[in-house]
């Protein structure tokens, strides 16, 4: 079989042990969407203003951003730094199966499980919480390049990342720091009452840009305003995700590892 | 012919410690050959350059003709190799797991067959998580063969099995040895590699220090046999290098048989502890304060 084939092969075996892995499908596949459920309805009061922004239009876009981190860098963290001790990525190979393949079915994972989790969550968000969704082409095509830009990076960046630890504790590795930057890039929390140096601190990090691209997306232009620069800065956003994704390509294939530490 | 594996002057070091001493090996065509030693010997370290996992410091390697050290991904298509643990499948089938390594080789061979030799039959559709330590051992066998390899290898394959398990487990290997399979197979078992083993290779500190078939390895066809017997009530036994000549005294003198007649050459674990006596560093106890 040639590799592309291998690699649709590889992604159905991915999409089958992910969608088996319980703790998978909650925390990062359907996470955003109770969260999104969960904050519309307990925040609901506070957001009453007649011709305002309803509770789940403005935790929206944070949860998109947290649906794209989810499933591309958390995902592949996990899964990779798991495999890499568990001896899977040794038995694969020392099967012919070229590396790219095993690659190529963490990326169909990644874009099968992620778009799927965004078209659940925005008929969610549309239908259970009547958050009206954009209308124009720009703001669909501002929504493609950030969703796009950011699973690549995320992807990329987790895979990387997986090299830092071994299974036993990746997930406290991943987990915590994911956890804080979500709350200091404007996830969980409006990115408004971030104070000023947390949001400096979250600027480094993609997340804050998809959070903000996201919002550009989602939220009356009015709302700009209230972004770090007075605006939404769509260009830059972009710019800084393709250089974090372009950056994590090149961390990633020069740290990977097939084997545990002390081995080839 | 070439040897299925050439092995000439092989070494590994890792800091101070030469791991691998200039070991020499020939694994021909379609035998089963059995690396025994003791832990430490450099048995695991070998068997990974062998199988390309790892990277050698000095000397010629060849296995089916190829440098295991940067060989094309053709090469792995002709091998295959039995790991230690499977994990990483637990959320899978044997059939899924099998089905998708399978389709990694060029001329694979067919799952349901290889599932039924491996005695997977009953478990096919079942999650790997809930199978047993002996069927998780033989379905590693399964993903070990399905690609249809020339060569096997097959590291430490019975640690943990049940008598019944080991015997069924050496007759699957024996099933694929009698079908021409060429097998390297490291234990700590000396029953196993006098079971399935058509040549033993004894290593420790990084070199061979015996070869020869498990029968007549370090000299037991011809070396001292003990002769034991019993006189009037007391047993008596002697050893000797003349055994048939020592039968014959006896028998001559109690006249016909002898009582409780017994003569033992050195089993092979006699024989392997007494080789690699001389590299084994007796573990001391430590004596808590």
């Amino acid at each position: 079989m040639n590799t592309l084939a291998l690699g649709f092969d590889r992604t159905a075996l991915e999409l089958r042990m992910y969608s088996r892995e319980k703790e998978a499908v909650f925390f990062s596949f359907l996470f955003p969407i109770l969260l999104l459920s969960l904050f519309s309805v307990i925040f609901s009061s506070q957001f009453d203003d007649p011709g305002g922004m309803t509770a789940g239009q403005y935790f929206l876009p944070g949860m998109v951003a947290a649906g794209v981190v989810l499933t591309s860098f958390q995902t592949m963290a996990l899964s990779v730094a798991t495999e890499r001790d568990d001896g899977t990525l040794k038995r694969l190979r020392s099967t012919p199966m070229p590396p790219v393949a095993y690659f190529l079915g963490k990326v169909g994972l990644v874009a099968v499980s992620s778009v799927t989790q965004m078209v659940l969550l925005l008929v969610v968000a549309r239908l259970a919480f009547g958050v009206e969704l954009p209308t124009s082409p720009d703001r669909w095509a501002v929504f493609a390049a950030v969703f796009l830009l950011g699973l690549v990076g995320g992807t990329v960046l987790g895979v990387a990342y997986s090299s830092l630890s071994t299974a036993r504790s990746i997930g406290a590795v991943v987990i915590g720091p994911m956890l804080v930057l979500q709350f200091i890039s404007g996830v969980y929390i409006g990115w408004d009452s971030v104070p000023g140096w947390l949001q400096q601190v979250a600027a480094v990090f993609p997340l804050k840009w998809i959070a903000q691209g996201m919002r550009s997306v989602f939220f009356p232009d009015g709302m700009a305003s209230t972004e770090m620069a007075g605006s939404w800065e769509t260009g830059r956003t972009l710019l800084v995700l393709a250089a974090w994704a372009v950056g994590g390509l090149v961390l990633c294939t020069r740290t990977f590892r097939w084997s545990k530490r002390g081995t080839v | 012919m070439t040897a299925a594996i050439r092995v000439r002057g092989l070494t590994k070091t890792y800091g101070d410690h030469r791991a691998v001493d200039g070991l020499d090996l020939d694994v021909h065509h379609g035998e089963v050959f059995a690396l025994l030693g003791p832990n430490g010997a450099g048995k695991t370290t070998t068997v990974e350059i062998l199988e390309g996992f790892r990277g050698r410091d000095g000397g010629e390697v060849a296995v089916l003709g190829t440098d295991p050290q940067g060989a094309p991904r053709g090469w792995r298509d002709r091998i295959g190799i039995v790991l230690q643990t499977t994990g990483g499948l637990d959320l899978l089938t044997p059939r899924e797991a099998l089905r998708s390594t399978a389709r990694c080789y060029s001329h694979p061979r067919d799952v349901d067959e290889v599932v039924e030799a491996t005695g997977l039959t009953e478990k096919v559709d079942a999650r790997i998580a809930g199978l047993s330590g002996g069927q998780k051992r033989r379905l590693d066998v399964a993903l070990g063969i399905v690609g249809g390899p020339e060569l096997l290898f097959l590291d430490e394959p019975t640690t943990g099995f049940d008598p019944q398990a080991r015997r069924d487990f050496w007759a699957l290997i024996r099933g694929l040895a009698e079908d021409g399979t060429t097998i390297l197979l490291t234990t700590h078992y000396l029953d196993e590699a006098e079971h399935l083993a058509d040549r033993v290779g004894v290593i420790a500190a990084g070199a061979l220090l015996a070869l020869d078939t498990p029968a007549a390895l370090g000299g037991r066809r011809t070396g001292e046999a003990t002769v034991s017997w019993e006189d009037e009530g007391v047993p008596r036994s002697l050893v000797t290098a003349e055994p048939t000549a020592e039968v014959a005294r006896l028998a001559a003198r109690f006249g016909g048989e002898v009582p409780e007649l017994t003569v033992t050459r050195p089993s092979l674990e006699d024989t392997y502890l007494g080789l690699i006596a001389p590299h084994v560093t007796t573990a001391t106890e430590e004596v808590p304060a």
